[in-house]
């Protein structure tokens, strides 16, 4: 039985392999409509998630299965002070997979050395994300058609933002991919991941404040979103929050293939004005976020579909 | 120099540097045992200038000397039996730690969950770097942190 704690988790090949089929699932929808009808998920959210508890139900009714859970820990036994480990134990004997999102880092791992089913982490506190890697990733490959040869600009929260920290990890594994780490000084990639993914990997990356400055080189510019919820001081946070709005203007500077992605929610940082550009491609992310979600279901579950 | 009467049968840590053997009174769990135990303080050392000494009169797999290396690896370890050092054990930094250290990370699920182990692996022998297994936090060994 296996887990998915990490996008780091699936070696290249079998990340081929899944991206594969999650193409599949969006060429023939109807071929999977019935393969996991019997098996139920188990959404286990402590904490609110909309897109991500929705993506992974979307998913799972796709498929033909069902689904259970609850959507806070208020509404579910930790509130009474159960541990995670002894909900896990129960949720193996009522469901077939289950996706934990957690505030505590770590969370969904306890459960799964504890779980008699395949337990998904669909979040765990500012550690890990790896679904929403997986929807980059897919995003990427079947929109450029390659996860190499790509510069990539990352914009934004590159400080807090997991995400980021997340697909920097995935894509050093592909040949000749150049990062423009674009953030203002107080919101740099942290240390960890310059020296012990970027300059350990010898990637090739540099640091700009400018937006403008990077935009003309780039095939795909990933924005994020300042996290109000990282910052202490709401001063700081009011200073960072609107540093770049990506709008009209500036998208005259880019590429006319270059592709525009978000992990959403957006708040300022990409202008609506920008929404019915051809190179924004951030709500299409959002559908291969639940067929990537649709091909780790059956490739947990072990279910194949001839 | 002071004299301390000579083991039969135990563990005598050598090379230990002055002032850190409490703290490995502490980690080897001496003080739960009852067996004889002789610390000497900044004793004098060519090598190290003053040191510290640690001598265990037990049963040798009474002590789990693994942690050890977590803590400094250049520490010298005599084996004694019969009165006569039979091997010196070679510490290299431990591949797992397991309930040696806590993780400090107050978002890290140690924080919340009861009974849960607080484990460790070796994330870079070169740079001496241990990562919490459940929330990646960073801890350098011993060693590098008083050097750091």
């Amino acid at each position: 039985m296996r887990h998915l704690m990490s996008p780091l988790d699936f070696t290249v090949e079998e990340l081929d392999k899944l991206l594969d089929l999650a193409n599949d699932i969006e060429k023939n929808p109807q071929k999977y409509a019935h393969a996991c009808e019997g098996k139920k998920i188990a959404t286990l959210f402590y904490e609110p998630s909309t897109r991500t508890r929705l993506s992974f139900e979307a998913a799972m009714l796709n498929l033909g299965g069902s689904v259970l859970g609850f959507s806070s820990a208020d509404s579910s036994s930790a509130a009474k002070g159960e541990s995670v480990s002894d909900t896990i134990r129960i949720v193996s004997c009522y469901a077939d997979i289950c996706a934990m999102r957690h505030p505590k880092e770590g969370a969904p791992l306890v459960a799964s050395l504890k779980s008699s089913i395949p337990v998904i982490n669909a979040g765990d506190g500012g550690h890990q994300h790896p679904t929403q890697t997986l929807t980059d990733l897919l995003t990427i490959r079947s929109l450029k058609g390659r996860l190499g040869n790509l510069t990539i600009g990352l914009c934004g929260d590159l400080k807090f933002g997991r995400t980021v920290h997340s697909l920097i990890h995935a894509l050093v594994r592909y040949p000749n991919v150049r990062f423009v780490l674009i953030s203002p000084e107080e919101l740099r990639i942290p240390d960890y991941i310059r020296d012990d993914v970027l300059v350990r990997n010898n990637q090739s990356f540099r640091e700009v404040i400018r937006l403008e400055d990077a935009l003309p080189e780039l095939d795909l510019l990933y924005m994020t979103r300042v996290q109000k919820e990282r910052f202490f001081n709401e001063e700081d946070y009011v200073r960072m929050k609107d540093f770049y709005i990506l709008d009209k203007a500036k998208m005259e500077l880019a590429r006319p293939d270059m592709l525009v992605l978000h992990p959403l929610p957006r708040v300022n940082e990409i202008s609506v004005e920008v929404d019915d550009d051809p190179r924004a491609v951030y709500f299409k992310q959002v559908q291969y976020g639940v067929y990537v979600r649709m091909a780790l279901i059956l490739t947990l579950l072990e279910v194949e579909v001839c | 120099m002071l004299n301390v009467g000579q083991l039969n049968e135990g563990v005598v840590l050598d090379h230990i540097e002055a002032g850190k053997s409490m703290q490995i009174y502490q980690y080897l769990k001496l003080d739960k045992m009852d067996c004889c135990v002789a610390i000497i303080k900044n004793a004098h050392s060519n090598k190290m200038g003053k040191k510290d000494i640690i001598k265990v009169e037990c049963p040798i797999d009474q002590l789990d000397l693994n942690v050890l290396g977590y803590i400094d690896h250049r520490i010298t370890v005599n084996i004694i039996q019969d009165a006569k050092i039979v091997s010196k054990k070679v510490l290299s930094l431990p591949k797992q730690l397991v309930n040696i250290i806590s993780c400090k990370n107050p978002r890290c699920i140690t924080s919340l969950e009861p009974g849960l182990d607080q484990v460790f692996f070796l994330a870079d022998p070169e740079k001496e770097i241990y990562r919490c297994r459940y929330c990646e936090e960073k801890f350098r060994s011993m060693r590098r942190k008083t050097h750091a």
